[in-house]
């Protein structure tokens, strides 16, 4: 946990003192478009090799009734054994961490005996952590586009709608720390989850605090040119790099923590991006009775057929008095 | 490769996705940071420019509280100078075209403030 923590405030350090001295192009550009490259690169390396895998027979994770007879009720979604059932599963565990939902604790009680609870807390701060970023990525594409899009100033009126404050607070800047915070803290604070949590659980939690806490430094606080970070985001995006002059240092901090992320993240956990599209224990209909599956690295099949048999030793089982589907004569009739 | 005939299309949507920022951009004229409509007979405004660009909102935030919610309308810049605190006669005094100032950088960076809602926006000598 210390060392995440102590590797985060290291690369916040790095990018503060580069931006102090002199290496603002490196950070504010080089990196940056490194990141980019290494992120595409090693997310479709991350998916290529997954997709080499064979996946032979159907592993889903069963949690209804599977199709059976006629008069018992299947489950479509917990056990689907059609496309459309597999497809809304999904879809419901992509967008709404359906599995999260289901998540229980476990306790035991005086007796003793074990109880089971309901615990959702998870789940509610992970869907709150996913949605917020996702809306702060999307926000942020002011930066690279011009004109900007009517929807990203619909998305920036809805998401400041509160009116607090100037520059307007985003909501969803409060509940994205917010989440983080939970989704550390329970990490940090519940045995169990504290036994199993490794320095690669705690550093993308770090990572995205430093990132999101930079973002609202600068923001709320620092107060960095605006005018001239568009200038040097759009010479990024148009391939046409510019450093504009002043610059605060809040803004490097910002795009070196980013290029970390990027750069990071296919080499992650955080690749359950593009993973939980893959998951077989998902994305497969329980279908492995109604289907023949064939597994894909088989060898062909070596076999023989009586008639090849019987053509080789047809001489031999006449003359032992074998009965033989085709007789000497006919044998050489038919060729 | 397995499932290639879903896999692929999926990359192939996600760098897409990614990348939009890029080819959305190929046909962009090179950007420009906004050129802002100085005003012509004054040379400095209430504070040093850099500090101007970059807490303007909040120097207008506090003017808005302190004018209208505690009554007081002296401000004393950093340089002694005494100034009312006032939208109408201060600021828009010299900066006096809305279009040519406020609006060039906040819609180039997509910032709506809510001045204008009570405010009457200034049109410069139209």
């Amino acid at each position: 946990m210390f060392i995440s923590l102590l590797a985060v405030i290291a690369l916040g350090c790095i990018a503060w003192l580069g931006a102090a001295s002199g290496f603002q192009y490196l950070i504010g550009v080089v990196l940056p478009y490194a990141a980019v490259l290494v992120f595409i690169g090693g997310f479709v390396w991350r998916i290529v090799d997954w997709a080499k895998s064979p996946v032979p027979f159907r592993i889903p994770t069963t949690a209804g009734q599977q199709k059976s007879l006629d008069w018992i009720k299947p489950a479509r979604l917990d056990s689907p054994f059609t496309t459309a059932g597999t497809v809304g599963r999904m879809l419901l565990e992509v967008l709404l961490f359906r599995s999260l939902f289901r998540n229980t604790s476990v306790e035991i009680q005086k007796g003793p005996r074990v109880v089971y609870y309901s615990a959702k807390w998870l789940w509610l701060f992970a869907l709150l952590f996913h949605y917020c970023f996702l809306l702060i990525f999307i926000r942020h594409f002011r930066f690279f586009l011009e004109p900007v899009p009517f929807a990203l100033t619909a998305i920036e009126f809805v998401d400041g709608i509160m009116q607090i404050g100037v520059p307007r607070m985003f909501m969803s800047d409060v509940l994205v720390v917010a989440a983080l915070g939970f989704l550390l803290a329970r990490r940090l604070f519940s045995e169990k989850i504290r036994y199993i949590s490794l320095a690669n659980d705690y550093f993308p939690l770090f990572l995205l605090l430093g990132l999101v806490g930079s973002g609202i430094w600068m923001r709320y606080f620092a107060k960095v040119d605006i005018a001239a970070v568009k200038v040097l985001t759009m010479g990024l995006v148009t391939m046409n790099p510019v450093l504009p002059e002043g610059i605060g240092a809040a803004f490097f901090i910002h795009i070196f923590l980013l290029s970390c992320l990027l750069a990071y993240f296919p080499f992650s956990k955080l690749m359950h991006m593009g993973g939980v599209f893959l998951s077989p224990t998902r994305n497969l209909p329980n279908n492995t009775r109604a289907v023949r599956h064939v597994n894909p690295w088989n060898p062909p099949k070596k076999y023989r057929t009586y008639a090849e048999y019987e053509d080789e030793f047809r001489e031999l089982m006449e003359e032992a008095g074998l009965p033989v589907d085709k007789t000497s004569e006919e044998a050489a009739a038919a060729e | 490769m397995y499932n290639g005939k879903y896999i692929i299309p999926g990359i192939v949507i996600f760098v897409g996705l990614f990348t939009f920022p890029f080819w959305s951009n190929l046909l962009t004229p090179k950007y420009e940071r906004p050129q802002l409509a100085m005003p012509a007979d004054q040379k400095e405004c209430i504070e040093p420019a850099e500090y101007m660009r970059a807490e303007h909102m909040h120097i207008l935030d506090v003017w808005r509280d302190q004018a209208l919610r505690e009554g007081k309308r002296a401000y004393v810049a950093s340089n002694g100078k005494v100034w009312d605190i006032s939208l109408q006669n201060t600021c828009m005094k010299c900066h006096a075209n809305k279009a040519d100032f406020c609006d060039k950088c906040h819609n180039s960076n997509s910032v709506s403030p809510y001045c204008w809602d009570c405010h009457v926006a200034p049109r410069g000598n139209q």
